[in-house]
């Protein structure tokens, strides 16, 4: 019996890292978590796409529970996450707020022209400050902003169907609630 | 004709010197900069310091962090904003919290639990039995 047990333990030592190894082998590394969830929106002024001297304030938004998709002309990912953002638009369950990203106004609107518009409004963040303040590090990523001005949740890399409907439709009920 | 060649050969080496810019009209502070971007990680292409990438990024957080040393912040306060917005994860010295714990002390637990083992075998062979596992 005590041979046996001697002969196991390196067997479920073995089982053990490969549970590990295999953990890690679906976990991806360029999610990393975000500090800002639970805390608040960072605050910004930025002037709207297409709307000259017009400014937008996430002020605003108080008072109301929004999604800021921080996105880019130049980000192929976000045009995968597109029809996404339009579907959802579309429902009129959420408003859904756009930060156009280190892009140019007129590649910008060239996009929303030729494949839809989902956005209530997008701000401009030419120079990528804004983001640096949001802990942007790739685009597309999405934030759902509370009620009181709090992230509750960051998405990394595009909405995907599933994610819409596992993850912010649920939340978006809780946070209505 | 030789002098002239002379000159010319001169003149041009002038030229050349005159296009490499300084890198920079504050040389403490780029090498203060310098210096902390080593110490981060760029979150783009992760496993390069933001010191080495050339990611649109890892320039614009350069220039963060710039613009915060010139208007006098401690490395320390850089470091926090930085924290506050990317994580520990933007550390390449991960912070010694409940979250980090078994990565710094797992490697002294093993080391401990190894320790006992070898103990144990060790005081078993003196005593002359065969070793084998009790539990």
């Amino acid at each position: 019996m005590n041979r046996a047990i001697k002969f196991l333990i390196p067997l479920i030592l073995f089982l053990i890292a490969v549970g590990f190894l295999a953990k890690g082998l679906f976990l991806d590394p360029h999610e990393v978590p975000s500090p800002l969830v639970g805390k608040p929106a960072p605050r910004f002024q930025a002037p709207i796409l297409g709307e000259g001297s017009k400014t937008f304030s996430s002020e605003e938004m108080k008072g109301k529970v929004w999604l800021l998709n921080v996105w880019a002309s130049w980000c192929p990912a976000c045009r995968d996450e597109h029809p996404v953002l339009m579907a959802m638009a579309k429902t009129g369950q959420i408003a859904i707020y756009g930060l156009d990203y280190k892009d140019t106004d007129a590649e910008a609107q060239a996009v929303l022209k030729e494949h839809g518009n989902p956005y209530n409004t997008v701000a401009t963040d030419a120079d990528g400050k804004i983001g640096i303040d949001y802990g942007v590090y790739g685009v597309p990523e999405t934030y759902v902003i509370d009620k009181a001005g709090v992230i509750r949740y960051k998405q990394i890399g595009p909405i995907t169907e599933e994610i819409l409907l596992t993850k912010i439709v649920p939340l978006l009920k809780e946070l209505e609630r | 004709m030789k002098k002239l060649l002379l000159i010319f050969l001169l003149v041009s080496g002038t030229a050349f010197a005159g296009e490499a810019k300084p890198l920079a009209e504050d040389p403490a502070l780029e090498a203060r900069l310098k210096a902390m971007s080593q110490e981060l990680r760029c979150l783009v292409c992760q496993n390069q310091t933001l010191a080495d990438s050339d990611a649109p990024l890892a320039e614009d957080l350069r220039r963060e962090i710039r613009t915060q040393m010139r208007e006098g912040k401690s490395d320390q306060e850089v470091i926090d904003y930085l924290v506050a917005r990317y994580g520990d994860f933007v550390r390449y010295r991960p912070p010694v919290n409940s979250h980090t714990a078994l990565l710094w002390f797992g490697p002294f637990l093993l080391l401990f639990i190894g320790g006992f083992v070898l103990y144990r075998v060790l005081k078993k062979q003196a005593s002359g039995e065969r070793f084998e596992a009790e539990d």
